[in-house]
């Protein structure tokens, strides 16, 4: 899998959050955006998930033989987890994780539900309504959703918000573990994440 | 199909477990029918008017639900997470099934009291409920288009009705005409017309959800 960033440019409006951003990665490598807040980080993090759309320029998702994904296809390929990333609050976890797993597609995806939940500590509290869980519980259960389907690219906005010291390691560890098996893109502003990035780049408020 | 299905589903488990759309549409049609009743009172109201009523409460109460299916999950910010699952073909179909659904309960516990509180009786009455039944895949199709546009704008709930009414004028005012008839005919022939438009407003309406929701639903 190769992800490319062709000049995107991102406007509101009159006000231009995104100028020219190049870049291109593949599976293996990790890249990290860095930047103040209000610098366009989370603007260029839903960009790439195809969330919203560059004002110019375009993300290219090419698999192994060099086929590019078509648009509406790239939610197959990519997971997100991000503070503006909601689960329905009056399911419960296992509710919501069913629904995202039968959504894509997935065989025995109980299976792989419980094997998530239990690395990322939230086993016993599948049948819990989300709406229950504390913030840093919904962290953690946004990784679980995220990684249901073992993801060939991972966005991460803000890898550690709301975690523990525990749940900080456990994400890196999975986060280590993506990278080995695909793409992995954070955006942060803790120095701490970075040492997970093999190329980082940098948006200023233009 | 299947995805479609489980958003379905999803909306239905939802609902259940919070009850807003079923609570805001029965209450809407209820307070009114009763509001109605009282204000014609002892007033013998046409079979015309009344079929006119019965459109006019049908229509505002279903605008106190239909909307929202996508305004829900703007506000709980899931869209983004339903984008990241689904296509938009699927989510239209889904959501379009919740409305559907919706209308079905509403008209349910609407016609039987409609018809015991202000008198109303018709010729046919599985003519009646055909006609309002197809009217509601019109209903359904433009009101999920509309609350897909206007979940993204900040006076929501006002101008669900207002962008909604022109574009569902078509089936008030055949739903109508095809009450008033179906009151004094009890024959099918007798309102071919108003159901052919009926069905094919209902087909015209949900094709044009179907092709503009991928824009609506992505900028």
């Amino acid at each position: 899998m190769k992800l490319i960033a062709n000049n995107i440019v991102k406007r509101f409006g009159n006000h231009l959050v995104l100028k020219k951003i190049n870049f291109e990665i593949e599976t293996g490598m990790a890249l990290a955006i860095v930047g103040h807040n209000g610098s366009g980080k989370t603007t260029l993090i839903k960009i790439l998930a195809n969330l919203i759309a560059p004002s110019r320029g375009s993300v290219e998702y090419r698999l192994s033989g060099g086929t590019r994904v078509p648009r509406e296809r790239i939610f197959e390929h990519i997971g997100l987890v991000g503070p503006y990333l909601q689960l329905y609050q009056e399911l419960s976890a296992q509710e919501n994780l069913d629904f995202f797993a039968r959504m894509r597609g997935l065989k025995n995806h109980r299976e792989r539900i419980r094997d998530l939940m239990q690395i990322m500590g939230l086993q016993g509290r599948e049948h819990d309504a989300v709406k229950t869980y504390s913030s840093g519980m919904q962290q953690r259960l946004k990784y679980v959703s995220a990684l249901l389907h073992q993801p060939e690219v991972l966005l991460v906005d803000e890898p550690s918000s709301n975690l523990d010291e525990q749940g900080v390691e456990t994400v890196y560890q999975l986060l280590k573990e993506q990278k080995q098996r695909g793409i992995l893109i954070i955006a942060t502003n803790d120095k701490q994440d970075l040492f997970l990035a093999d190329h980082i780049i940098q948006v200023k408020p233009v | 199909m299947r995805e479609a299905w489980l958003i379905f589903v999803k909306d239905i488990r939802q609902e259940f477990k919070t009850r807003y759309a079923v609570n805001a549409i029965l209450l809407f049609a209820i307070v009114t029918l009763s509001a109605v009743s009282f204000a014609i009172g002892t007033f013998s109201a046409g079979l015309e008017i009344l079929a006119a009523l019965f459109w006019i409460i049908l229509f505002f109460s279903s605008m106190s639900g239909l909307s929202h299916i996508f305004i829900r999950e703007e506000e709980a910010q899931t869209a983004d997470t339903l984008k990241l699952v689904a296509r938009p073909l699927h989510i239209y179909l889904g959501k379009f099934l919740f409305n559907l659904l919706l209308l079905f309960v509403l008209e349910i516990i609407l016609i039987p009291l409609f018809m015991g509180l202000m008198n109303f009786a018709v010729a046919n009455l599985w003519l009646f409920i055909l006609i309002v039944g197809i009217g509601s895949f019109g209903l359904a199709g433009g009101g999920t288009i509309v609350a897909a546009i206007i979940s993204k704008a900040s006076t929501k709930g006002a101008l669900f009705t207002v962008l909604a009414f022109p574009i569902l004028l078509p089936v008030l005012i055949t739903g109508i005409s095809a009450t008033k008839t179906v009151t004094q005919a009890a024959a099918i022939a007798e309102v071919q017309g108003e159901l052919q438009a009926l069905f094919a407003y209902g087909v015209v309406i949900i094709t044009a959800g179907i092709l503009l929701f991928d824009y609506v639903w992505n900028e």
